[in-house]
């Protein structure tokens, strides 16, 4: 059987680890190759970059990151944060990345997913998603809502609508991120986490608002994610990797124990 | 020389980046002639059979690779590297190189819980011994991602399983052939440890 996977994400700003409360206020937290290294060593499950780097002139910066962290990372690294093309999926492939991930640019032309999809393999596309609460009503049946831009922007889409589209366009794997929830450490919203797993045939992982080890295993168990996605509680020295995947593994959950 | 074979199948600079921490220098090459020069051969790959076939007999690189396996070059399969290697794969219904006796089929499972790909940790248990697989404990878990699984016509040359849904092949050996369906590249020191075992290996099971 799979183990379930820990997964940390590292907000990445002009190539500085970056973290941010309810997707503003970030602040600089370190260096993002030295980080991944730590948690490579320590028994991470797998990496994932997002770069927030505003401007566009920068962005060859999260290039160098990923060439520098694929050199001494051997586990799967996965990348996003402003890919609008097939060319820029391609290059950070070429830097070093196992997995792309897409956000607001698929929002905007959903063509995207199925041009990676083609491009790079289904299962190398993570179709990575920022979702708020707004309540059932007519035009969003599950309740929820897509937002993008960085949380910036409501679509006007109901989320389970946009996973159901995400996963027939040729996703191999969806990041649920709740904004509600990010950056308050009060845990993962369950509700939308079990919603969207029940919903489609590919793997999903948990993101925004892990606080303690017992959100974790809610995510894993009730929330039904394959991978729950950690932050703040690791880069802050909080928790480490392998205590949290030694808590998880003693709650009864299936995780890779040896490296 | 080492040489991982390029033949338009995935990414292969992780391949090269995870020989370079065990200290082994890699060429990726899409030449026949260094393929059967070669010392040493990783023939890695992801994506489709059927376009891997014909990427591979559009440059000669099929017979160099059987050429090679025929006169004892150590040759390290992984993935749809392991895939080609057999007789036919149900992806594309397409004939492959056939250096192992068997086939590729698609992961046909009844519980809905379970997906494909399979894609993340699981355990590989050796079940025949190879100087590859030395070291491997119980409970060490290698990354995989793949939608297709091997079964070798003869059970003699499995030598490691994984379970999903019941046992598959997931580490085939036959002579100087070896090869995995999991990624020795980004399975962490586990998979560091194999690729090194591979750099030292003289073709002998």
């Amino acid at each position: 059987m799979l183990s379930k996977r820990l997964i940390a994400c590292l907000d990445v700003r002009d190539g500085k680890l970056a973290k941010s409360v309810r997707f503003v206020d970030t602040k600089d937290i370190g260096d993002p190759v030295e980080k991944a290294r730590e948690y490579y060593l320590d028994g991470l499950d797998e990496l994932v970059f997002y770069d927030i780097t505003a401007s566009s002139d920068r962005r060859s910066i999260i290039l160098e990151v990923v060439e520098a962290v694929a050199e001494q990372v051997f586990i799967p690294l996965s990348v996003g944060g402003g890919v609008r093309s097939v060319q820029d999926a391609t290059d950070l492939r070429l830097a070093g990345a196992e997995k792309i991930n897409v956000n607001s640019a698929a929002v905007r032309r959903p063509a995207l997913i199925a041009e990676c999809a083609e491009a790079i393999g289904d299962q190398n596309v993570v179709l990575s998603m920022d979702i708020r609460r707004v309540g059932e009503s007519a035009g969003f049946p599950s309740g929820y809502e897509i937002v993008i831009d960085g949380g910036r922007r409501p679509m006007g889409i109901d989320a389970l609508e946009w996973t159901r589209k995400g996963e027939r366009l040729g996703a191999g794997e969806l990041v649920v991120n709740s904004i509600d929830a990010d950056g308050t450490r009060d845990g993962y919203e369950l509700r939308l986490t079990r919603m969207i797993s029940d919903a489609v045939r590919i793997p999903v992982i948990a993101s925004g608002g892990a606080g303690v080890p017992e959100h974790l295993y809610d995510v894993l168990t009730d929330g039904r994610a394959d991978g729950a996605l950690v932050a703040s509680m690791v880069h802050y020295g909080d928790y480490t990797v392998s205590g949290l995947k030694r808590d998880l593994h003693d709650r009864g959950v299936k995780m890779r124990m040896s490296w | 020389m080492t040489v991982i074979v390029d033949y338009d199948a995935g990414n292969l600079r992780s391949v090269q980046r995870a020989c370079a921490e065990v200290g082994v220098r890699a060429r990726i090459t899409n030449d026949a002639e260094r393929v059967r020069a070669a010392e040493r051969i990783i023939f890695p790959g992801v994506g489709a059979a059927g376009s891997a076939m014909r990427s591979l007999r559009g440059r000669d690189l099929d017979a160099a690779l059987t050429e090679a396996v025929a006169g004892g070059t150590p040759v390290l399969g992984i993935c749809l590297g392991l895939q080609i290697s057999l007789e036919r794969s149900e992806e594309n219904d397409q004939a492959t190189l056939g250096i192992i006796p068997g086939e590729v089929r698609r992961f046909a499972l009844s519980d809905p819980a379970l997906k494909v790909p399979h894609m993340g940790w699981n355990e590989v248990r050796v079940v025949r011994e190879h100087p590859l697989l030395e070291g491997i404990a119980p409970g060490d878990e290698f990354y995989f991602v793949h939608a297709y699984y091997p079964v070798p016509r003869h059970d003699g040359v499995v030598c490691a399983v994984a379970d999903y849904e019941g046992d598959f092949c997931c580490a085939l050996g036959s002579a100087n052939y070896f090869a995995t369906q999991f990624h020795p590249e980004k399975s962490g020191r586990v998979g560091l440890r194999l690729l090194e075992r591979f750099a030292r290996w003289d073709g002998h099971a």
